[in-house]
């Protein structure tokens, strides 16, 4: 599943010349289809550029005329500052993205295990009605909701964020895992039930060691989501204590912005999740996917 | 009867616990917010005076809330409008073997990695609108700069600092952002169909642009409608990116409900906040709602 859904599935390239009348031309479509594929990675860099190179100016290129040009000055400065403001934050951040990942996948894990191979009268209703969670405006929750996380006793910050991104969370975790599930072979569980394995011997021993591919999407799909949060950050921390979304906003809003230091923090913001893309490309896109394609 | 229970029980008692969770964060708390929406509570107060529909049919009367209605409308139409032509047609440039087909595919999705807030403080920079009324202004800056100096001045304009179409300058970073996404969606479709269906269209002697219109964009069909469905839903409840380029939450050029509902809360007017909440809710579930209910019934067939 997990193994890059867009790789071509072998589809012999030879074939396309069948109806190719004209080899020049051919070739100038290509020229102009590589020009314009150029054009629009360049269109899509140009925030990157323009964030990497202000990080690094100082008042030396505060002047408007100098601001698509290269630092004249490689100034530090502005990275320092964000680097002060943004770690508690980053430090915050990962203290509740990662157990919150973890912990929403291990139960969207069992319950995508239920609902595709255990099922019981119903299920598909009850299926339905998770997955509804995962579209609703929060907004529609919100207020009874802080008024929920008081008489609970959750404190604002980590802990709160934390139940948070678990609970809803949940909905496109069990639709990730129940899909990936769907295309496993239920004579594997036939078998171990006739052996006599219940529930949760079937589910450690045949389930769950070939559910990497799944957790590995999963866990990307929590993780980019909840480090990316800003709503249910806005609601239930404060920059004293909220993630690195909630003090990046402080560092970068107002009216008079230091752009140098805000740009250099939203990099370092950027940068877990970046990473995963980086290095965790397919499987990134992969959790994409399965959010939305069936089958 | 024992049977089945021992059959079933196991399963619904590991649902239990997010059955329990999604029912209570959900649905408990969609009527409760229902609830509070149908109340006086405008202050800080508790009041559970209960004043029916007033505050939908006050809201729905306030030309700030009828305004943030038409800029959902329009942030809406721009942004899918946007995402489907650069989805599609960055799809069909590298839907037929390239090379370096796999670096373009990168960098085009890259964007949707990045938080909104942190692509909102390069956006905000980009999409500033100091002295647009002199071109080429000393004090001009971002996009408008860089417009100027191409030769593009004419297309320097005041961005979001418009009342009427303000709003569209707010869908160019959600464009921006997420077109790498539904160009991976229509990838994924393009590759859904058989080689064999188009060998067959063109043998046929279909022309190029017959079989698109006949064999292709039919197969594509499901994937557009997941497109439209997802960016739909994510277009009614942006929040984060305005936040992140407007300083002022409560800028009347790009109020949105889900930002009004913001300053409702911050105001500590709790009914108007829920009520904004419950219509955003509506406008969701009518998109949602028929997708959940075909895409499962699909699924039965």
């Amino acid at each position: 599943m997990a193994t890059s859904i867009l790789d071509r599935t072998a589809a012999p390239a030879a074939k396309t010349a069948l109806g190719a009348p004209n080899p020049g031309r051919r070739r100038i479509n290509r020229t102009l289809k590589y020009a314009l594929l150029m054009l629009f990675v360049v269109i899509v860099l140009i925030p990157a550029y323009v964030l990497f190179i202000t990080s690094f100016k100082g008042s030396a290129d505060a002047d408007p005329s100098r601001a698509w040009f290269l630092p004249t000055t490689w100034e530090t400065g502005g990275w320092a500052k964000a680097w002060t403001t943004l770690a508690p934050a980053l430090g915050r951040t990962f203290a509740l993205v990662v157990p919150a990942a973890i912990i929403s996948a291990t139960l969207g894990s069992i319950n995508g295990y239920v609902l595709s191979k255990w099922r019981f009268p119903g299920a598909n209703v009850v299926f339905t009605l998770i997955l509804f969670g995962m579209f609703i405006p929060y907004q529609a929750v919100m207020i009874p909701l802080t008024q929920l996380m008081s008489n609970l006793g959750v404190p604002q910050g980590v802990p709160s964020l934390m139940l948070l991104h678990i609970v809803y969370g949940l909905p496109i975790c069990t639709l990730i895992f129940r899909n990936y599930y769907e295309s496993v072979p239920s004579e594997l569980i036939e078998a171990a039930r006739m052996d006599g394995a219940g529930i949760l011997r079937t589910y450690a021993s045949v389930i769950f060691p070939i559910s990497a591919p799944g957790f590995v999407v999963v866990l990307i799909w929590q993780f980019t989501s909840a480090w990316n949060d800003y709503l249910f950050a806005a609601f239930f921390s404060s920059g004293r204590n909220g993630p690195v979304t909630i003090a990046l906003s402080f560092l970068a809003g107002g009216q008079l912005t230091d752009y140098g230091a805000s740009m250099a923090g939203a990099l370092i913001a950027s940068v877990p999740t970046l990473l995963v893309y980086i290095l965790l490309g397919k499987y990134f896109v992969g959790g994409l996917m399965s959010g939305s394609v069936k089958g | 009867m024992l049977r089945r229970v021992k059959h079933w029980g196991p399963g619904l008692l590991l649902l239990a616990p997010t059955i329990i969770l999604v029912g209570v964060f959900v649905y408990w708390l969609i009527i409760e917010n229902f609830r509070v929406s149908l109340t006086n509570q405008h202050t800080a107060k508790p009041s559970n005076k209960y004043v029916g529909f007033e505050n939908y049919t006050n809201l729905l009367a306030d030309p700030n809330f009828q305004h943030s209605l038409w800029n959902l409308l329009i942030l809406t139409i721009v942004f899918l409008g946007g995402t489907l032509i650069f989805g599609f047609l960055w799809a069909w440039m590298l839907d037929k073997p390239a090379k370096g087909e796999g670096f373009f595919r990168a960098v085009y999705l890259f964007p949707m990695s990045v938080s909104f807030i942190a692509s909102g403080v390069v956006w905000r920079w980009l999409l500033s609108s100091l002295q647009t009324d002199q071109p080429g202004g000393e004090r001009t800056t971002g996009l408008n700069r860089l417009l100027d100096s191409v030769g593009l001045g004419f297309m320097q304009n005041d961005w979001w600092s418009n009342p009427t179409w303000g709003i569209a300058a707010i869908a160019v970073p959600a464009i921006w952002q997420l077109s790498g996404y539904v160009m991976a969606l229509f990838l994924a479709g393009f590759r859904g169909i058989p080689e064999e269906l188009r060998e067959a269209a063109r043998i046929d002697g279909c022309s190029e642009w017959k079989l698109y219109r006949h064999v292709i964009f039919p197969q594509l069909n499901p994937v557009m409608l997941s497109a439209v469905i997802i960016i739909g839903h994510m277009s009614l409840k942006l929040f984060d990116l305005i936040r992140a380029i407007v300083p002022d939450a409560n800028t009347y050029d790009v109020q949105v409900p889900a930002t009004m509902m913001w300053v409702k809360y911050i105001g500590s007017d709790y009914a108007d906040a829920a009520a904004i909440g419950m219509i955003l809710l509506v406008l969701v579930a009518l998109v949602v709602v028929p997708y959940l209910m075909y895409t499962s019934r699909a699924e039965k067939r």
